[in-house]
């Protein structure tokens, strides 16, 4: 009994709160727009009884997922968000190996100060960090007042309201994301193992491919999801940094939402984003899985 | 011995300075006289004294640390009751849809889990409020502090729970005396993720308020998506400077503790 | 001897394949190697023994190349290899911890350093199958390092060591991690590897079972220095120094002052009865040896070297029926022949009122200096009668440790020092009659012990 109750607290909350609304969106991707309160139907009667839920389920239909295939702004928005959150993950890649891997051959004694140093942005909030670009980037922003003040460029450089600055902040923010497994990965190798390879005739560099490399894959492929999956649903980042052309399937949603009122093609929108999701969520997952039998 | 060559020193100042400089930037640029970016014109705190006299500020920062401060609290009680649940109760039916559940909200886009909370807030009549972003709060928090104590109670070692039990406690005895005080650190740290990310929450947040409560994120949002503003500057001066405080003090008392109990473990040993 | 001894060390024409010269290296302000030389020749088996922190790992990384000697020269077949980095050294390094690769196969890992080396196919796939027999590992070949258990671990990084065919094949700590009858096992086997291969082996370990057991020569080290170089035997009979002898096995250390032995071998003096108070405020001249247990060390030494030279210990032979003697009549009793003391050597005062101990053996040169006489545990003789020894010590047993095959017995003598005696079991316990609280007789040979300048 103290054991059903223990177990029910979370579970119910998390069924109400989590799984449940989930539905609702899944149930109101599939109604029509509607200029009512809410503004969609059609609506649940139960006082109608059997009738009212079968006049209910006919109304229900695939148009709104219709409708995403014909308007080229959605998938193309997809596309965008996708091709987005691919090239700012490898970018937050070769900046943050580099970075894990000097704290990981750093003297013992500065190691847990590094790390510090890597997490602290992290408590900071996320907005703010996103907006100190926006002050760089700006037109009349930090970058180019320096810019022109020592000569190198006449005219201001446009990099605020471009894909350019979207890609900036994505790598920013996330940047810990990649370098924290990385890191770990990289800490937990055995030193030896390069000086055995070193002993066998393997050049330094070729001991980084051979065996470093090999040995972070882990890490690698656990910080590429953990930037790509958030950077396709992002909204704040586009919002601030990106220009009217940056494309990304989480403005889409809120201007659907919050502009259009369209509730139903929001919620299609989003039962697609989390479809296209699921494939990268499954394949981290599985490899986890995969990471933690070879653990053991 | 670790190499740690001239490339490995540039990676890390490089990489350090892309992640601080914009920060510093912000701190530098918050004590500008001027409203611009572009002109240095003097030292000056008073965008701190505007900020501080802007009411709509300070409303905002109360409504965030009193949501903060409650959804984190209910959060962590939740979370490491989910997290005992799914590293101890073994088998249950449904147990796959818990973990999935507790799962999922930490890779779900914040604009999915924003829009699907204020459709159910909508659904089931409730007023959009603080008590609604309290509650869409706790639930993606939850979910993260139960990631935070279940990695700290998967390496528990249980034969101290059995001993507990051995000697005559209840179960509850035993979680609260024995299991609690050991995985307290995890809690702890559960309970500040929580209260961070409640913070920093914009999405989640716009979706379900109302008109009744804006948070400072919603407040900051709505600022700075028009252009650069001093008075943010000087916020986000002021935020930095408290989680800095805060985490190297954190940090300090971790090293401290463990300083005393290395010396407590060499005294121990001469004996 | 039919058999030629391999002992290139005494062959003054012989060319050392390893040389140290005067090698120094200092990490800041500690020195881990001081001024060290040494040669190393071709088909040895050579061992660096010593505590950790001694110098013997920093050597060996030095061999291997992850280090460079401060001051001084290393010479691999006349050629200095200071500079060399280790990648370009046909020396080739077994890891304490294996360091196998473990996102590689068995078969991978040791071909790795002939893949390096741009040799064809066929050739790495026929050498990888001769060292996968050569360590019983074919079976494994497709596996990963965390499929196979530690002693087949082991063998993985001897074969990927051994793969390259290299002039030098270094050890560190190579039997470690392994259970206690693994680690006999594998001993052998590596001697064996060793032999079949013709590879100078140069292994590093703190364990002296191991390194008598396998090496041909023994370094023993101490802060840097190497104290004595020699064969497994000499530095276990013949110890240079006292720590050399207390290092290696059980020993115990009677100190006390030499006096030159110049006149013809008298008769013991018959034992006067106890003078008790005089020992009382007499110094313990007896050096207590801290490690309690007896090893296995000396109990292999002892059954299979030697028992077979000594024979039995007199004590089982001596016949049972005889009642404890008394103190009055071990006085009374007179030994029934003089012992057969050889001249020369020294004597030893060490402690009053006890006669000196003969060691015929001993360097004349240690005349009127304080000495330590070194004595292992098996020279020791124990039994309930007066023994027909040159040299006997009284006392009482205070402890017995049973080992199965021998027995250690720590006797407290007259004057309240304590010294081990070990005697193989060679009868079933019940027929012994030796047991706690027994006054007995200890009694050694005049050439048992080794004299050595006391450094303390």
């Amino acid at each position: 009994m103290r054991r059903f109750t223990l177990i029910a607290i979370p579970y119910l909350w998390l069924l109400a709160l989590f799984l449940v609304p989930f539905l609702i969106v899944v149930k109101i991707s599939l109604s029509d727009v509607a200029i009512a309160r809410p503004p969609y139907m059609p609506q649940l009667d139960l006082s109608e009884g059997w009738a009212g839920l079968k006049a209910f389920f006919s109304e229900l239909d695939f148009e709104n997922f219709a409708f995403l295939t014909t308007d080229e702004l959605y998938w193309k928005s997809y596309l965008s968000s996708l091709r987005i959150a691919l090239i700012s993950t490898l970018l937050a890649l070769v900046i943050g190996y580099p970075i894990a891997y000097g704290m990981a051959r750093a003297p013992d004694e500065w190691r847990p100060t590094l790390l510090m140093l890597v997490i602290l942005p992290f408590w900071t909030s996320f907005l703010i960090r996103v907006y100190a670009w926006k002050v760089i980037l700006a037109g009349d922003g930090v970058l180019n007042s320096v810019l022109v003040a020592t000569g190198i460029i006449s005219e201001p450089l446009q990099i605020l309201n471009t894909n350019t600055a979207v890609f900036i902040g994505i790598v920013y923010t996330y940047l810990p994301f990649m370098i924290l497994p990385i890191y770990s990965a990289l800490e937990k190798m055995d030193d030896s193992l390069l000086e055995a390879a070193e002993d066998l005739g393997a050049s330094r560099l070729s001991a980084f491919w051979m065996i470093t490399i090999p040995l972070s894959k882990g890490g690698i492929i656990a910080g590429c999801f953990l930037v790509f999956i958030p950077s396709v649903g992002e909204f704040v980042i586009p919002e601030l940094l990106g220009g009217s052309g940056t494309l990304m399937i989480g403005r889409v949603l809120w201007q659907e939402f919050f502009n259009n009122l369209d509730w139903p093609l929001a919620s299609a929108v989003a039962v697609v984003l989390l479809a296209i999701l699921v494939i990268p969520i499954m394949i981290f997952q599985r490899s986890e899985d995969r990471a933690r039998e070879r653990g053991e | 011995m670790r190499r740690f060559s001239w490339f490995n020193a540039t990676a890390l100042s490089l990489g350090f300075a892309f992640l601080y400089l914009p920060m510093i930037v912000l701190i530098v640029y918050s004590f500008n006289e001027s409203r611009l970016v572009t002109v240095w014109a003097g030292f000056s705190t008073k965008w701190y004294g505007e900020l501080l006299r802007n009411q709509e500020y300070l409303d905002a920062a109360w409504v965030t640390l009193k949501v903060a401060l409650m959804s984190s609290t209910i959060a962590t009680v939740l979370g490491t009751l989910a997290a005992y649940v799914l590293v101890r109760a073994g088998r249950f039916s449904g147990r796959t849809l818990f973990s999935g559940m507790i799962y999922a909200p930490l890779v779900m886009p914040e604009v999915i889990t924003g829009l699907s909370l204020l459709l159910l807030f909508i659904g089931i009549g409730l007023d959009r409020g603080v008590l609604t972003i309290v509650l869409a709060h706790t639930t993606f928090a939850m979910c993260y502090v139960s990631v935070v104590v279940s990695s700290r109670l998967a390496t528990f070692d249980r034969s101290l729970e059995e001993a507990a039990l051995d000697l005559g406690a209840t179960p509850f005895d035993s979680f609260r005396l024995v299991t609690l005080p050991i995985i307290a650190p995890a809690v702890i740290s559960g309970w500040l993720l929580a209260f961070t990310l409640s913070l920093d929450d914009l999405v989640i947040a716009s979706f379900t308020t109302g008109p009744s409560a804006t948070t400072l994120p919603i407040k900051i949002f709505s600022a700075v998506r028009l252009g650069v503003s001093p008075e943010i500057n000087a916020l986000s001066t002021i935020m930095i400077g408290l989680v800095t405080i805060g985490v190297i003090s954190a940090s300090l008392a971790t090293k401290r503790a463990a300083v005393a109990r290395a010396r407590d473990e060499q005294a121990a040993a001469r004996t | 001897m039919a058999e030629p001894v391999f002992a290139p060390w005494t062959d003054p024409e012989a060319k050392p394949l390893i040389q140290f010269r005067n090698v120094t290296k200092r990490f800041g302000d500690f020195t881990a190697i001081d001024d060290l030389t040494l040669d190393i020749y071709e088909r040895e088996f050579f061992a660096l023994l010593g505590p950790s922190g001694c110098g013997k790992t920093t050597m060996m990384r030095m061999l291997a190349g992850f280090e460079t000697p401060t001051e001084g020269h290393i010479l691999l077949n006349g050629q200095q290899i200071d500079t060399v980095p280790p990648n370009k050294r046909a020396v080739n390094m077994m890891f304490q911890s294996y360091a196998l690769f473990p996102h590689l196969t068995v078969f991978d890992n040791i071909a790795f350093g002939l893949r390096r080396e741009g040799k064809d196919k066929d050739f790495i796939q026929a050498r990888v199958d001769e060292m996968l027999r050569l360590t019983r590992l074919s079976k494994f070949a497709k596996r990963k390092p965390h499929q196979i258990s530690g002693g087949q671990r082991q063998r993985v990084a001897l074969a990927r060591s051994l793969a390259k065919a290299p002039k030098l094949l270094l050890l560190d700590e190579p039997l470690g991690a392994l259970d206690k009858k693994l680690r006999e096992e594998t001993q052998f086997e590596l001697m064996d590897i060793q032999e079949k291969t013709g590879t100078t082996f140069v292994i590093v370990t703190h364990d002296q079972e191991e390194a008598m057991t396998v090496a041909s020569r023994v370094a023993v080290m101490d802060e840097g220095r190497i104290v004595q170089v020699a064969t497994p035997d000499v530095i276990y009979e013949a110890p240079n120094s006292v720590y050399v002898a207390d290092f290696i096995g059980d020993v115990n250390l009677i100190r006390g002052v030499a006096k030159a032995r110049t006149a013809a071998p008298q008769a013991t003096p018959a034992p006067k009865p106890v003078p008790e108070p005089a020992t009382e405020a007499a110094q313990p001249a007896l050096n207590r040896d801290p490690r309690p247990e007896p090893n296995a060390m000396g109990a292999w030494l002892h059954d299979n070297l030697l028992k077979p030279i000594l024979g039995e210990r007199p004590e089982d032979d001596a016949p049972k029926a005889l009642p404890a003697p008394s103190p009055e009549e071990t006085a009374k009793a007179k030994p029934a022949a003089a012992p057969d003391i050889p001249e020369g050597g020294l004597s030893i005062d060490w402690v009053d009122g006890q006669p000196a101990l003969i060691a015929a053996n001993g360097d004349a040169a240690l005349d009127g200096k304080k000495v330590v006489l070194a004595l292992r545990p098996e020279k020791l003789s124990i039994g309930k009668d007066r023994p027909d020894a040159p040299n006997v010590l009284r006392g009482k047993v205070i402890d017995i440790g049973y080992l199965g095959n021998i027995s250690t017995y720590h006797v407290e003598l007259t004057d309240g020092t304590k010294v081990k005696a070990q005697v193989a079991n060679t009868r079933r316990i019940s027929r012994r009659n030796i047991t706690w609280e027994d006054d007995v007789w200890l009694g050694f040979t005049a050439t048992a012990g080794i004299v050595l300048e006391d450094e303390a």
